[in-house]
């Protein structure tokens, strides 16, 4: 019997690997998008186990909300990688470094 | 069903998004030499969207669309200051923009969605609206951060704040969904009394927890203040300039709206967390911003050392602490506005006077603009008799008032120590010779003089009469 501590769990972990991934990562920013996709997948799992569990649809309208916006943020993020490519000929995270202090 | 009186409620909201969209066909037809058109158009716009939000201000707060919009005293307040800066901003920039070969429409319509944002933000009655309203504003932000194309810093500044910011609505959102599955509601009203009846689970805490993190990210408080100097000196400075004033007010709306319209029950638990997070602002704030050599980056630690300030008026978690925040959040904005309009009016084609040394001098060159930038510097130092002197003075007060005589102490010396590096820019600026070869040339826009004159000057006589503006805010805030 599948129970909602084991969406709960489920949703824990991706969350998880994809924060771990952001700072772990040190080499390419499209791995960068893919995590934060991940991070707001898991989010969405949370929000339709929550939903099922409790009997309320307003958490999976919600989800159809961050699936949305999720798109538009990967389209600007995109957007933002080609313009840091033109510019720099590198999407390298560890050469990005231009501002310190 | 939603009926007309809900889309009355949200007139200056509507009335903007279909002014915006109007502005950018406007722009696709309108030849270039036409531009002024449009930035003038824009600052009308936005002009009427806030005599639309005072002057349709119903006297109790009204819910529409079923509770997901709240139009309350607090809304309309953070509104009429919000559109204010844009307004500012956009009376600033135009000849920064021009300098650059900035001056393009996605400038005003990006910037006017972001307000919109803003606007959704501080008047959300439901998660999903404070989702939304957020996202709206950091979207817009990031692509007007990366507006400067052919720069390598606005794009590296641009893909730094993206994913930060990205990072951030994700720990926000998984908060959410936790104190979803506590209390089985995403209204915010209804969260309230589900939080004072489910006692408080570790779910609901686990949830805020999360929901603090995000605020802190927004909001620039340590330690999830790594975007903001960077973002803060890699931005055209005409986008910096919107960065650090109407979303500050927004990060103050979303704080008041998830931790006390939602969770204010739990006050005793999330005090704690943000007494942290403003200590560790002031402190690393105001002692890396001694060692800065540039303007922007100095601002932007500066900032991130006004926040642990806001912070401390949220922690008093009561009407005084909330009215005293507010004070604070719209005096930082007022002040983030002259400060960087006062670069804008400095830096020309090929200069963005962004270097403190770059002011060596300026009172021999422009006695009047050294002037405004010492009334801003005392004000965001906290000089009596300025305007920042009695926003400070009113959020350790409340810190007391609730009891943590510590943390205001901490204040206290944190802005005598942030007293060092204010003064260091007034110094280098009245007491330094300028160095040859970079001559300092006024912009030549009589609007800009004239506004930029206006908002420092704004500052003393807000430090002198400040009863209005208080009581305004402590209005909005019933005990």
């Amino acid at each position: 019997m599948i129970t909602l501590s084991h969406f709960i769990v489920l949703g824990a972990v991706l969350f998880c690997i994809a924060v771990a991934s952001l700072f772990i990562n040190r080499k390419n920013v499209i791995v960068l998008l893919m995590s934060i996709e991940l991070m707001l997948l898991a989010v969405n799992i949370n929000f339709v186990a929550f939903s099922r569990f409790l009997g309320d649809v307003a958490g999976q309208v919600f989800v159809f909300f961050i699936l949305t916006v999720a798109a538009a943020e990967t389209a600007i993020g995109l957007a933002i990688l080609v313009l840091l490519f033109r510019n720099r000929s590198t999407i390298n995270i560890a050469e990005i470094d231009s501002m310190k202090g | 069903m939603p009926n007309l009186n809900d889309i009355l409620i949200m007139l200056p909201e509507l009335y903007l998004v279909a002014a915006a969209c109007l502005l950018l066909l406007l722009d696709a037809f309108m030849k270039p030499e036409q531009r002024s058109l449009l930035h003038w158009l824009s600052i009308a716009v936005v002009l009427v969207a806030i005599y639309l939000v005072i002057s349709g201000q119903p006297e109790q707060p009204v819910r529409a669309f079923g509770g997901m919009f709240v139009r309350d005293g607090v809304a309309e307040i953070l509104k009429t200051f919000a559109l204010l800066c844009v307004a500012l901003v956009f009376v600033y920039s135009r000849s920064y923009l021009a300098d650059r070969k900035l001056y393009v429409g996605e400038f005003y319509t990006l910037m006017i969605f972001a307000v919109i944002g803003v606007m959704l933000l501080v008047s959300a009655g439901n998660l999903i609206t404070v989702y939304l309203g957020l996202e709206l504003l950091t979207l817009s932000s990031y692509a007007l951060v990366a507006l400067n194309r052919d720069s390598k810093l606005s794009s590296e500044a641009a893909v730094k704040y993206f994913v930060l910011g990205a990072l951030a609505s994700g720990m926000l959102l998984y908060g959410m969904s936790m104190v979803y599955g506590a209390t089985a509601t995403l209204d915010l009203a209804t969260l309230h009394g589900a939080a004072a009846h489910t006692g408080v689970p570790n779910l609901l805490l686990f949830g805020m927890i999360f929901m603090i993190i995000g605020i802190g990210f927004k909001l620039g408080a340590a330690p999830f203040h790594m975007w903001i100097p960077d973002v803060y000196q890699g931005a055209p400075t005409a986008v910096t300039i919107f960065i650090g004033s109407a979303p500050k007010l927004a990060a103050f709306g979303m704080a008041y709206r998830l931790l006390e319209a939602g969770l204010g029950d739990l006050s005793a638990h999330w005090q704690q967390m943000l007494a942290a997070l403003a200590v560790l602002s002031l402190a690393i704030g105001n002692l890396v911003a001694i060692v800065q050599t540039n303007l922007k980056r100095l601002l932007a630690y500066s900032t991130i050392s006004h926040m642990g300030y806001l912070l401390l008026g949220l922690v008093n978690a009561g009407p005084e602490g909330y009215a005293s925040a507010l004070f604070y959040a719209i005096s930082y904005a007022l002040m983030g506005t002259a400060a960087f309009g006062v670069i804008m009016a400095l830096a020309r084609a090929g200069f963005e006077c962004e270097e403190i040394d770059d002011l060596k001098g300026l009172n021999q060159r422009s006695p009047w603009m050294a002037f405004l930038m010492m009334l801003v510097m005392f004000s965001l130092a906290g000089v009596p008799p300025l305007f920042g002197f009695f926003a400070k003075f009113l959020v350790l007060q409340s810190a007391i008032h609730a009891g943590m005589l510590w943390l205001a102490i901490v204040g206290a010396v944190f802005a005598i120590i942030g007293l060092y590096y204010y003064l260091r820019v007034v110094k280098v600026m009245y007491f330094d010779a300028p160095v040859e070869g970079t001559e300092i040339k006024l912009q030549q826009d009589p609007a800009l003089r004239l506004v930029l004159s206006l908002n420092a000057l704004t500052l003393l006589v807000l430090g002198l009469a400040w009863g209005p503006l208080l009581g305004w805010c402590k209005s909005v805030f019933p005990g």
